[in-house]
């Protein structure tokens, strides 16, 4: 359930004339992105879905099923057991599945290598939150529509909040009321925080410190910038005070945050929504989700989502993107909400959501300041070259110059 | 690589000869060809008739399996060849260049050692990586499987069956069922932990602890990144290269020289049984002492077996995939790294195929060469051939 988005993406094109002219020409930027003929009369639509559990892909089958028998179509629902290499095997066939999810990381990999039809124009008006467009959004195209989000807050064990004699009033607003809290929680095996050990988390601090590893229009790599420094010093600070794990450094390590949480080695985790997951493990798990603490430059958390996307080579992509207009009204989205716990993708269905959920106000509010994951093409292995280093700060090293590697990689992959 | 080749076409040709004597030899018989006794006297001119069609009737014979070995071994291992020099993404036909796929020649090659980039840091390092896997991990099996032979093979010993299925087991268990055991093994507060603890040790946080063995040892007698070690070789300080396995790879090491010495075993012991019971009474007779039988007498016997083991734990190791997939896919800090798993990395996850491929490839050629120059190491000096001769065997 933990969704921990994999970071993304992949270079799809190599440097060299050649591929830059193949990538940047026409290509297929221009044909395959075009509707093309539709077939007409009833259709028969794959939809490919990497689902957390039995509830969302019921859930999925039920809401197709209706649009199918609505307008005369069919729809077949495949739960992927590893949906980036199956993904990965459909596109190279002549007939991958019309709809399917997409990871916010993985959509500049699937753009720029021409596998996504871009219909974000067609869905743009189904009000979107403007953080989730933006996720979708690569070289100024809005690809697909979001199919939901989910953003990470403070969650907190009450009784052990209690015990260290704490009050609501001392809910950390700041990083130092966050590193004065986690002080007193912090006792014997209990760590005050114990967080995931990559940018996924640690990246919220760095969004806290008033910047992120990527400019805003995705053009020019931030990782060696200040704030990208200060944030990474903050967690490491916290982490040398003892008051701040990884949750693979805890003992008994610990899969994710939820994990740590219910075993009692945590007092405190950043997850996001998915935590309410750690339930099925740990049937007395008690939290309480604040907002993340804010930082320097104010509140800042991370986002991660998954859209629905549309092949470029479907040839129903008319009956696709009507599927997906299906999928994305409020009524619809808070049924999924219902059924798997994911937050609606529009404002007005993040509204309905707050108000029928109202002990998962945090994360809604976190959709307001949020920060998507970087979605350009060739990241995935920048990523995870750099999560790779972070997972070790415990044990000492040098962000910095994780840092400038990052900013060294990632402009190589961005100039591919 | 050449001789494999080369040795079913010999036993073909020769087989086929061998059958045309036998049907020259019964061509006397009235049903044979009409020009059969004049074959015998002139057998260049139409033993070529009979030998051909002979020859026609070996290659239909042979025929599925050229068909098979074509469809599903040469031609796929030339498609990927083929991949190797592109930049194909996956998503179209690969042999149609223009639409999304370019022929970039060696390219893909050429980023793997010559251009500064995360895919040659990455691959690098996965070569370091699996250097220091084989190095640790043939002799290691080799010894352990030969040494759990000799036991279970000893005549004395009680209980042979049961040792030899015991020692078997982890051969026969899937791989991903043991490295998934194994990740609670080496958890932070697994058993081995626990019984590290038990006599006072604090055990390393075994899948995150990137540090090399090499370097702990150099640290300990106080050498760390020192002056001498900063030359860059492929982009990658000499220092780097000296890590040495991590403990995180220390621990797929210690799973793997445990599961498949079991197998090697097996085929140690296949040797052993059949030596001639004979040769080592006279040995014990000639007074030898165990050392000096094992030495001089078995291990030369069973140099084949050797030489199969080792062989087959060298082509083993450097594609070593499974065990990295389940136990961290890299990390800590990439130094779990094997080039087989990059390469499905960079294929399936970063739709960068030819570069994949080429990885591939490389891989391929570094296990050609070794298994090249084992066998001339293993090869009796007066045997051998010249290093770089191809085939060899005529």
């Amino acid at each position: 359930m933990s969704r921990k988005t994999t970071t993304a993406a992949a270079a799809a094109c190599l440097t060299g004339v050649l591929a830059l002219s193949a990538c940047g020409g026409g290509g297929f930027s221009g044909g395959n992105n075009a509707p093309q003929a539709t077939a007409k009369g009833p259709v028969k639509l794959t939809v490919m879905i990497g689902s957390s559990g039995d509830a969302e892909t019921n859930a999925v089958k039920a809401a197709t099923e209706a649009w199918a028998k609505k307008t005369g179509n069919t729809v077949e629902v495949i739960a992927a057991s590893d949906l980036g290499q199956q993904l990965g095997q459909a596109f190279a066939s002549t007939t991958p599945p019309d709809v399917f999810y997409t990871d916010a990381s993985k959509v500049g990999t699937f753009a720029k290598a021409g596998n996504l039809y871009a219909y974000g124009d067609q869905v743009k008006d189904a009000g979107f939150l403007p953080a989730l467009v933006k996720a979708f959004t690569y070289d100024n195209k809005f690809y697909c529509a979001p199919k939901d989000y989910s953003t990470l807050a403070l969650e907190i064990n009450p009784d052990l909040w209690t015990k260290a004699g704490l009050t609501d009033a001392d809910i950390p607003k700041d990083w130092a009321g966050l590193e004065a809290v986690a002080k007193k929680l912090t006792s014997g095996k209990v760590t005050g925080l114990v967080i995931g050990n990559d940018i996924n988390r640690s990246g919220a601090f760095i969004k806290q410190a008033g910047g992120w590893i990527v400019s805003e229009d995705g053009k020019t790599m931030t990782a060696d910038s200040a704030p990208a420094k200060a944030g990474l010093a903050e967690v490491q600070k916290m982490m040398k005070d003892g008051v701040l794990k990884f949750s693979s450094d805890t003992s008994p390590a610990t899969g994710w945050g939820g994990e740590a949480l219910g075993k009692g080695v945590a007092a405190m985790t950043i997850e996001g929504n998915w935590i309410s997951g750690a339930k099925k493990d740990f049937p007395d798990l008690k939290y309480k989700v604040v907002e993340l603490p804010a930082g320097p430059a104010g509140k800042g958390t991370l986002l991660f989502s998954n859209c629905w996307g549309i092949a470029a080579k479907s040839q129903n992509q008319a009956q696709s993107v009507d599927l997906v207009k299906s999928l994305i009204t409020t009524e619809q989205q808070m049924k999924f909400a219902d059924a798997f716990g994911v937050m609606p993708s529009t404002e007005e269905g993040a509204k309905a959501f707050a108000a029928k959920f109202p002990d998962q106000q945090a994360f809604v509010a976190g959709g307001e300041y949020a920060q998507g994951p970087v979605n350009l093409p060739g990241f995935d292995e920048v990523m995870t070259k750099f999560n790779s280093q972070l997972a070790t700060l415990g044990k000492g090293g040098d962000p910095n110059a994780w840092l400038a590697e990052l900013q060294k990689n990632g402009t190589s992959a961005i100039s591919d | 690589m050449a001789s494999i080749d080369e040795r079913p076409q010999d036993d073909v040709s020769a087989s086929g000869a061998r059958a045309g004597q036998v049907a020259a030899a019964s061509a006397g018989t009235p049903t044979g060809p009409a020009g059969a006794p004049g074959a015998r006297r002139a057998p260049r001119r139409s033993g070529s008739g009979i030998r051909g069609r002979e020859g026609a009737a070996g290659w239909i014979f042979v025929a599925p399996m050229i068909v098979i070995l074509g469809l599903f071994l040469v031609i796929p291992i030339g498609m990927a060849l083929w991949v190797s020099f592109t930049n194909w993404q996956g998503n179209t036909n690969p042999f149609v260049v223009g639409q999304g796929t370019d022929v970039v020649g060696l390219k893909n090659y050429t980023d793997l050692f010559a251009r500064d980039g995360l895919t040659r840091d990455n691959f690098m390092q996965s070569i370091g990586n699996t250097f220091y896997y084989v190095l640790l991990v043939v002799p290691l099996q080799t010894v352990l499987a030969l040494a759990l032979a000799l036991l279970v093979n000893n005549t004395m010993l009680k209980g042979r069956s049961f040792f030899r299925t015991a020692f078997y087991f982890p051969s026969v268990t899937s791989s991903i069922a043991i490295a998934t055991v194994f990740l609670f093994l080496f958890s932070n507060t697994g058993a081995v932990n626990a019984f590290l603890g038990f006599f006072g040790i604090d055990g390393p946080q075994w899948f995150s602890d990137s540090r090399g063995l090499l370097h702990l040892a150099f640290n300990a007698v106080g050498i760390d990144n020192p002056a001498w070690a900063q030359g860059e070789i492929f982009g990658r300080s000499l220092w780097d290269w000296l890590s040495g396995p991590s403990v995180a790879m220390f621990v797929i090491i210690f799973l793997v020289i445990w599961t498949t010495s079991g197998t090697f075993m097996l085929m140690f012991i296949a040797a052993l049984q059949d030596l001639p019971v004979e040769i080592d009474e006279a040995a014990a007779l000639d007074g030898t002492s165990r050392w000096q039988k094992l030495r001089h007498v078995t291990l030369p016997m069973i140099k084949p077996a050797l030489f199969l083991v080792i062989t087959l734990g060298l082509i083993g190791t450097w594609q070593v995939f499974d065990q990295i997939y389940v136990m961290g896919k890299g990390a800590p800090a990439g130094t779990t790294l094997s080039p087989a798993f990059l390469s499905y990395q960079q294929s399936f996850g970063n739709f960068r195929y030819g570069s994949g491929a080429a990885m591939a490839f490389v891989v391929f050629l570094i296990i050609v060469v070794l298994t090249r120059v084992q066998r001339y190491v293993l090869t009796d000096k007066d045997e051998r051939k010249p290093f770089f001769r191809r085939g060899g065997r005529r």
